[in-house]
């Protein structure tokens, strides 16, 4: 078997990297895929709160990286699922303790026996990022419909272009339609075509984020959450399927002229 | 315009106009001062042919998908001799 790295990224801090990838992570192991989840926010880890894997960590990155373990026993599996597994951060470590060339073998070797591997970068442009985008086959960005978070992902995408990592593709996170609507908030046409990107996901503000990451349970896991089913869509279409997007805003014709839009814009 | 006709502009308009703006500054990271000195040399190499109209010219970094494209709008000057109706 031979899987596919996707790092999920975004500059800024707070658009909801982690809350993406738990997500996708989620999403993907629900259609019967092979998934697992490395959190990459060295010091900072969260990916497992938000799996509500927290208490189950005995080993991190960093000992797989140091050989403290063997990768299968720092991989913790999620009981609601077939096949999704938690590689957590360290949390009394930094940066520095993994390099892009160990984050690139450790993804080879998870491809080797998983479908998808799914990376949460930590915000900013250095070490962490670097170490985040070495392993992908695929990257996401992920954005709010905000100034300074579209702002970040215009720095990031040149950066993953830099990289040869390239074309990425854009998540539009917390998108309130009511807003959009009255002129008050960036719509995704918008966006698209200030980071002239291809979008793979626009995802509506939704409490039930909030309420599911108290519990530790994704949201991709509520049949009857927006944001739920955005992620859900997202996945799929990470998978290949063609899902159209959702009608996040009523006001009529713009979901066509989106569509166009995405058709001639992007490579 | 739609200030002309006391109107507010919609913060998301705004929001887009500024980051326009933003985004392609971010991109080309040209030092300050670049463009009126490019301006400056643009306008005598070409005035050595052809007369050009000095206060018009224009050069701006205009964004093309995720490309940066530098236009420059150099009107000549007006012939001297005017065809009169």
């Amino acid at each position: 078997m031979s899987g596919k790295v996707i790092t999920i990224t975004s500059g800024k801090g707070g658009v909801g990297k982690t809350t993406a990838a738990a997500n996708i992570g989620a999403a993907l192991a629900m259609q019967g895929y092979k998934v697992t989840c490395i959190d990459a926010d060295i010091g900072l880890r969260n990916l497992d709160v938000i799996l509500g894997l927290e208490n189950r960590i005995v080993y991190d990155l960093v000992d797989i990286i140091e050989g403290r373990c063997r990768l299968r026993q720092a991989m913790i599996r999620d009981k609601r699922l077939p096949e999704l597994y938690l590689i957590p951060a360290a949390q009394t470590r930094d940066k520095s303790a993994v390099s892009p060339s160990d984050m690139a073998r450790l993804g080879d070797e998870l491809k080797a026996e998983m479908d998808y591997v799914i990376v949460d970068s930590p915000a900013g442009i250095e070490r962490g990022f670097r170490n985040a985008i070495a392993p992908a086959d695929q990257v996401v960005i992920i954005t709010n419909p905000e100034v300074s978070a579209v702002r970040d992902a215009d720095r990031i995408i040149g950066l993953v272009e830099a990289e040869e990592k390239g074309p990425a593709t854009l998540i539009i996170n917390r998108i309130n339609a009511q807003m959009v609507q009255r002129g008050e908030m960036l719509g995704a046409e918008d966006i698209l075509e200030l980071l002239a990107v291809d979008l793979i996901g626009m995802v509506p503000e939704d409490s039930n984020v909030i309420v599911s990451s108290n519990r530790g349970m994704p949201v991709a896991f509520d049949d009857k959450s927006k944001a739920g089913e955005a992620f859900r869509n997202i996945a799929k279409r990470l998978a290949g399927e063609e899902v159209p997007f959702m009608d996040l805003d009523a006001t009529p014709g713009l979901m066509d002229r989106l569509s166009r839009f995405m058709r001639s814009g992007g490579n | 315009m739609r200030s002309l006709f006391g109107r507010k502009e919609k913060s998301a308009s705004a929001a887009k106009e500024r980051l326009k703006l933003v985004l392609i500054h971010d991109r080309t990271d040209l030092p300050p001062g670049m463009m009126e000195d490019l301006r400056d040399e643009l306008i005598e190499v070409i005035s050595r042919h052809i007369d050009v109209d000095r206060e018009m010219v224009s050069i701006e970094i205009a964004q093309d998908g995720r490309n940066q494209r530098l236009v420059a709008d150099i009107p000549l000057q007006t012939p001297k001799r005017r065809r009169s109706r």
